[in-house]
């Protein structure tokens, strides 16, 4: 299992080739890159604030929870803090398994789970000025399916 | 002594990322009404606590949680990964 913070830029098909490679025994990988939205022109920067420790504890916990859950080979978690432009990958992670199924399920349940317990708070900043982006009712009930 | 710390608006509505706050307060609950008594912008930072969550020792707590042997405490809006 790997997790990562980091200010610094990735690339996605590098470290899924480097996943790939490191993992045993898989029959199935999935990844998933979350990249900036300009929302048509809405958003110039995204400005990403984290809780240093805080943000590797919570995302290590969750991964764990997928491990616990879904036989999972490997699991890799990066997610990137400060400014980033539209277009650039903010968050990736990827998920390793026997068979597909639990691959895309820990990857989903990854997802939902660093959306709202994973200590991240995002800042668009557009033409208009800047502004907190405001949590959605739907990424809380989107736990409720786990 | 416990380090209090502020993120995103909380912390800009403050004004500060940390500070060291001096308290014998025996629940979180019981802090917020401690700092919101301090000035105004606590006040404001603290006016609604729904829009709040709080971390002690860098896990998630509630509001009523006991401050006991506790060293870090943030307040923040809900998170907003991904």
């Amino acid at each position: 299992m790997r997790v990562a913070v980091q200010s610094a830029p990735f690339d996605p098909g590098a470290e899924a080739t480097a996943f790939a490679a490191s993992v045993q025994g898989a029959g199935a990988i999935v990844t998933f890159t979350g990249l900036v939205r300009d929302d048509g022109g809405r958003i110039a920067a995204m400005e990403i604030e984290h809780y240093p420790g805080m943000t590797e504890r919570a995302i290590a916990a969750i991964a764990e929870k997928a491990a616990g859950r879904w036989p999972l080979s490997d699991v890799l978690v990066i997610h990137r803090h400060g400014r980033l432009v539209p277009g650039e990958p903010i968050m990736m992670v990827a998920t390793a398994a026997p068979h597909r199924g639990d691959a895309f399920a820990a990857a989903e349940f990854l997802m939902d789970w660093l959306k709202s317990r994973a200590p991240f708070w995002k800042k668009e900043i557009g033409p208009g000025g800047a502004e907190w982006v405001a949590a959605k009712d739907a990424d809380e009930d989107a736990l409720d399916r786990w | 002594m416990i380090d209090v710390l502020y993120f995103a608006w909380v912390r800009e509505r403050i004004g500060l990322p940390r500070e060291k706050v001096e308290t014998r307060a025996p629940t979180v609950a019981a802090l917020v009404e401690e700092l919101k008594a301090r000035e105004e912008r606590y006040a404001l930072a603290f006016a609604d606590l729904s829009a709040l969550r709080v971390a002690l020792d860098q896990e998630l707590a509630s509001f009523d949680a006991p401050l006991a042997g506790v060293r870090e405490v943030a307040f923040f809006p809900p998170m907003t990964g991904g």
